[in-house]
């Protein structure tokens, strides 16, 4: 398990040294959606519209923040589960979105498409929410803001602490720890 | 006969209201020694690393800045209302929600109910879920749970034969949680109801959750059902977020009623690490 410090925009070269196990810290830009949000990036799409930012490169923080306290840019930031964005995420790194972050399990067919184009799937931890919410240093609101929670934000973060969680080899961190742990509860 | 206790739902609101900004921000003494004993036998290095992840967010929370978690849930309420009690100054429900819906406004909480099809947020978090008993007395007893998505969309309710029987239960829940695996945010607290009917065996599963973390069933019977499921979700490996380890589940509650000779209904609640419930006695 190696450790590695990024900075988005992320690019293949970036992408193809990450195996599913390693600790990346990363920082600079993150967009954040959610469902509503990716429903309508993805018909804005099928209209032949433009998407709310340039996807080549970036990150998709899956997160639908609490309000922020005056003074803070952003409250509790935790990720919400990732399987609901699987119908959206190929098409979108297909488009060059290079990484995911969320939590929990994602499709077979996201797990290909970040073979077939360079990207991962970074798990952070959920309901860790105010430790990442106390890491974001900026954040705006870039569309949709009538979804509230759900809308596009530009966060700008610094060394977010990520878990590979699938690479661009086809590699399952998820499925990798079960397997390492399975059974050993009753040998502790 | 008995005399009749007036109670105004004023201070039923303002009950509401404290609960759950207190629910948001502070983390259930009970879960937080559960996680210390799981750390202490926890082998798993990353393991160890998010379960302190866990405990310092606890401790940034507490400063009351930053909710446990940005889901700060709908707001669930389990309500045992004396049957001596008379409720007065307004309606009871409408004062519930007034206070779920201050809290989530004062307490920068995020607001999270929609329209199911439309998805639009209703920007209040209302209404609250009320589930009320009455039951002997004059005092009302209130149960404040935030629910959050993710551990309630890892939930289920399943109609089993009554021939699948208790190994049959315990395979079914076993199973459902590791399918689970890291989506609930494990380490999960594991609720269950077994009989009822239909909506009984989940309201059962959900009130469950909200036990002391890991004190046993009375029955002798559900305890040891309770202990090898624990067992077994804990020998899976999932671990902590998913990440490995054997630490996946902090304890397994069954609750059990009566149910038709035709049935056994099956329901299964999970409940995050940060399963944030609060209670009062007025």
């Amino acid at each position: 398990m190696a450790e590695y410090k990024l900075t988005t925009p992320l690019t293949d070269e970036d992408i193809i040294k990450l195996k599913a196990g390693d600790v990346v810290y990363l920082s600079g830009v993150v967009y954040t959606a959610r469902d509503a949000a990716h429903m309508r990036m993805v018909k804005a799409l099928d209209e032949g519209k433009e998407l709310p930012f340039d996807i080549k490169g970036q990150v998709i923080y899956y997160v639908g923040p609490s309000p922020a306290r005056p003074g803070k840019p952003i409250g509790s930031a935790g990720p919400t589960t990732s399987y609901r964005m699987n119908p959206f995420a190929p098409r979108l790194i297909a488009l060059g979105q290079k990484g995911m972050i969320g939590k929990g399990k994602m499709s077979d067919e996201v797990k290909q498409a970040c073979m077939k184009y360079k990207a991962c799937y970074f798990a952070s931890i959920g309901g860790a929410a105010a430790v990442v919410g106390s890491a974001v240093k900026e954040a705006e609101i870039i569309a949709y803001p009538e979804l509230g929670p759900e809308a596009v934000r530009r966060l700008v973060v610094e060394d977010m602490p990520l878990f590979v969680c699938y690479d661009s080899y086809g590699n399952d961190l998820y499925e990798m720890a079960k397997k390492e742990w399975a059974g050993k509860f009753s040998l502790a | 006969m008995a005399e009749v206790r007036d109670v105004s739902v004023k201070d039923v609101e303002e009950a509401i209201y404290k609960l759950a900004l207190e629910a948001a921000y502070h983390l259930p003494e009970d879960i937080l020694e559960a996680e210390k004993k799981a750390y202490e036998r926890e082998k798993s290095p990353v393991a160890k690393k998010v379960l302190e992840t866990i405990f310092k967010n606890v401790e940034v929370s507490a400063q009351e800045e930053f909710p446990l978690c940005q889901d700060t849930g709908l707001a669930v309420i389990f309500l045992e209302v004396g049957q001596d009690v008379h409720f007065t100054d307004g309606y009871l429900v409408d004062a519930i929600n007034r206070g779920v819906e201050r809290a989530y406004k004062d307490g920068y909480l995020r607001k999270s109910t929609c329209h199911p099809l439309t998805r639009e947020n209703y920007g209040n978090n209302l209404p609250a879920i009320v589930h009320t008993f009455v039951v002997p007395g004059d005092k009302v007893r209130i149960i404040f749970d935030a629910k959050g998505g993710g551990s309630e969309s890892m939930s289920k309710v399943q109609m089993m034969k009554p021939a699948d029987g208790r190994d049959g239960i315990i395979k079914t829940v076993v199973d459902w949680v590791i399918e689970a695996g890291p989506n609930p945010c494990p380490p999960v607290i594991v609720g269950v109801g077994i009989g009822g009917d239909f909506e009984r065996a989940a309201v059962m599963a959900k009130h469950a959750t909200l036990r002391k973390v890991g004190e046993p069933s009375p029955d002798p019977v559900l305890a040891e059902m309770e202990q090898e499921i624990y067992e077994k979700i804990n020998n899976s490996g999932i671990g902590p977020a998913g990440l490995g380890g054997l630490t996946t589940c902090l304890g397994v509650h069954i609750e059990m009623e009566p149910c038709h000779i035709a049935t056994l209904p099956l329901g299964i609640n999970i409940a995050c690490h940060v399963n944030r419930h609060k209670e009062i006695v007025l």
